[in-house]
């Protein structure tokens, strides 16, 4: 195709699907602002970030069922194979650099007490949850082994159950119906604020596995299982020997792929990226199935979404600049933090919008350009 | 060989699918002969290999084995430029769930294969994305979207797109299979029309009364043509229309 050509059908794309662009864009603006922001506020906020990342738990290693890699796309339980409390009970025996396991049961329901009704997710989780996420009490206290044993209803509520249900009183005595079964609240976890993707990490009750597993959802099998390693730097050998313990667990034959996959959070982090990325994928392989069975060369797709990416980094990038300016400005006012803005951070945020951006745009298309017309069409 | 005037020829095409364990056979070596000006309807029941051959046709994917002359190049060992270029000048494909661009208008729908045409001098884009609307009869719906047009008139606006570079043979895989009886009529009295003037078309469908107006039928069973017939008397769909024969026959009682 002639550029001429390349440019009119990147612009008229960025154009159309407006919806689109706009969430590109959003994740660049906010890229770009918070380097400058971060940049600017300087050494005095490295150790607060860096407390904060320490405070997501990096010695937390997370076990999934079924293996990562079924061709670039994670096999979820539905693959068949599940994580048992056997699992859980091997690795508390044999493995000797954790220092906190627990199973994690995940279940949803309606919440009813205090002042009315609030849909939330249900955790069930080991007495060691909190030590192995870091993640402290406002009040009251959380259960013990001996709950757990005991397959007693009691429960921790974040705080969005807490404003929700309880106007923000301290709940900690009262009853809460979890769907019809009543539960204690005996403690409330201090507020933890959106996740990296958005999410309310305060919208959730935790209770005893066992009450989840056998009073309430039936099942035998757990989501996930969580694991705190003893120090940083003992992560990959903690994790050859969580490999290894699930292996013997689960029968698997010298050789043979693993059913379950070891990740810690750093991995997860960019596994969240990749879904994201992957969903970019599926929505836009069937529009390069169409480019391609009318005729578009790979590289017409390429330079297509290329120019796309980089019209939209850059001008994601430079709103992102802007607002970066302006945030500093509100933080110098507010705080007695010593913002300064330096040229040079403001071409390191347009280097990290133009990353992203292409990444994002230009990762997509090369794996879509690379199919069959006929395999690219059949994504929808 | 390239001298014949084919536009189509295969010489035992195969097409096994490999899906891990299983592994289907889905073509077990097809011989085909299609000539300029021919329109044939390729029938067969739901998974004997009908879509599979006219993407292997398309050159939407590859065959297993075999050999596939397609206007006289010898379709096996070319690159995917070269792939995408004969897609782009020698084929047109029409398919059953219309395939257009969302949010993207019928003329730039339309206009979009001459944009990656390498030949095309940019000139004279806009006659040919219109003359292409004109001859399907959408001259006066240009600028709709596609959500703004009915089925029949999405399918027109795809058929134009599959027309607009003059390509020596336009593939449709049931390209009535979404819409209701009068409107496939519809669709088949402008393909008729389209091969009245010229062009070969080759069209997958499981009904007889689709097939009906082809001048050839070539059969499907378990990956092999088991029937390849010359219709003497094919119906005309535009003069159905007229008549309204179409209901009286009890064509319009199909689903
Ligand atoms: N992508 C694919 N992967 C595996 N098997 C396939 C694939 N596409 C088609 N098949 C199989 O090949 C056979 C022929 O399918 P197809 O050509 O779509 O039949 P038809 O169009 O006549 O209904 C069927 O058995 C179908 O299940
Ligand atoms: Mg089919």
């Amino acid at each position: 195709m002639k550029w001429k050509n390349l440019i009119k059908v990147a612009f008229k794309s960025i154009i159309k699907n407006k919806m689109r662009t706009l969430l590109t864009m959003l994740g660049i603006i906010i890229g770009v602002a918070a380097v400058i922001v971060m940049v600017a506020i300087g050494k005095g906020a490295e150790k607060r970030i860096q407390d904060q990342i320490a405070s997501m738990g990096t010695n937390l290693i997370t076990i999934f069922p079924g293996s990562m890699q079924s061709r670039g796309v994670r096999m979820g339980p539905d693959s068949g194979v599940r994580l048992t409390l056997d699992d859980v009970e091997r690795l508390k025996k044999n493995a000797t650099l954790i220092q906190a396991v627990s199973p994690m049961v995940r279940s949803g329901a309606q919440l009813i007490g205090g002042s009315g009704n609030w849909n939330s997710s249900v955790w069930g989780v080991s007495e060691q949850y909190l030590e192995i996420r870091d993640w402290p009490l406002s009040s009251g206290e959380f259960f013990s082994a001996a709950d757990i044993r005991a397959q007693n209803k009691v429960c921790i509520i974040g705080q969005t159950i807490v404003k929700n249900l309880f106007a923000g009183e301290d709940p900690v005595g009262q009853q809460l119906r979890v769907g019809k079964i009543p539960f204690r609240i005996i403690g409330v976890l201090e507020e933890k604020g959106q996740g990296a993707f958005g999410q309310d990490q305060d919208d959730l009750l935790i209770a005893p596995y066992t009450t989840v597993l056998y009073r309430m959802s039936g099942r035998v099998h757990v989501n996930q299982i969580l694991v705190r390693v003893v120090s940083l730097e003992q992560m990959s050998q903690a994790q050859a020997e969580i490999t290894s313990i699930m292996r013997d667990a689960h029968k698997i034959a010298e050789g043979a792929d693993d059913d379950f996959t070891v990740r810690n959070q750093t991995d997860i982090a960019a596994t969240a990226q990749e879904n994201i990325m992957l969903v970019s994928v599926t929505e836009r392989t069937h529009e390069i199935g169409i480019r391609m069975a009318i005729g578009a060369r790979s590289r017409d797709i390429l330079v297509q979404f290329l120019i796309e990416a980089i019209v939209l980094s850059l001008s994601g990038g430079l709103i992102g600049v802007l607002l970066g300016f302006l945030a500093t400005w509100v933080v110098n006012m507010a705080t007695d933090w010593n913002t300064v803005i330096v040229p040079a951070n403001v071409l390191l945020s347009f280097g990290f919008a133009g990353a992203v951006g292409v990444f994002f745009g230009y990762y997509p298309a090369r794996k879509a350009a690379a199919l069959n017309p006929i395999e690219a069409l059949r994504y929808e | 060989m390239s001298d014949d005037r084919a536009v189509i020829r295969t010489d035992q095409i195969r097409k096994t699918y490999d899906s891990g364990e299983v592994q289907v056979e889905a073509l077990k070596g097809i011989d085909l002969r299609i000539d300029p000006g021919e329109l044939v309807a390729i029938m067969g029941a739901s998974g004997s290999g009908k879509s599979t051959l006219l993407n292997i046709l398309g050159c939407l994917d590859y065959p297993s084995g075999g050999e596939y002359f397609l206007d006289g190049i010898h379709v096996n060992g070319l690159d995917r430029d070269q792939l995408a270029d004969i897609r782009n000048r020698k084929i047109g494909f029409v398919f059953q769930g219309f395939n257009l661009l969302a949010r993207t208008t019928a003329f730039e729908n339309v206009e979009l294969p001459l944009l990656y045409s390498r030949l095309q001098d940019s000139s004279n884009v806009e006659q040919l994305t219109r003359q292409a609307l004109e001859r399907v009869g959408l001259a006066d719906r240009t600028h709709h979207f596609p959500n703004q047009l009915s089925g029949g008139q999405q399918q027109r606006v795809a058929i134009a797109r599959a027309l607009v570079n003059q390509p020596a043979i336009i593939l449709a895989d049931e390209p009535t299979g979404n819409l209701d009886t009068r409107t496939s009529i519809e669709i088949m009295a402008t393909l008729q029309e389209l091969n009245r003037q010229g062009i070969t078309v080759i069209l997958v469908t499981h009904e007889h009364d689709i097939a009906d107006y082809c001048k050839r039928i070539i059969e499907f069973r378990d990956g092999r043509i088991i029937r390849d017939e010359v219709v003497a008397r094919p119906r005309d769909a535009a003069q159905d229309l007229v008549s309204g024969r179409w209901q009286a026959s009890g064509l319009g009682e199909r689903q």
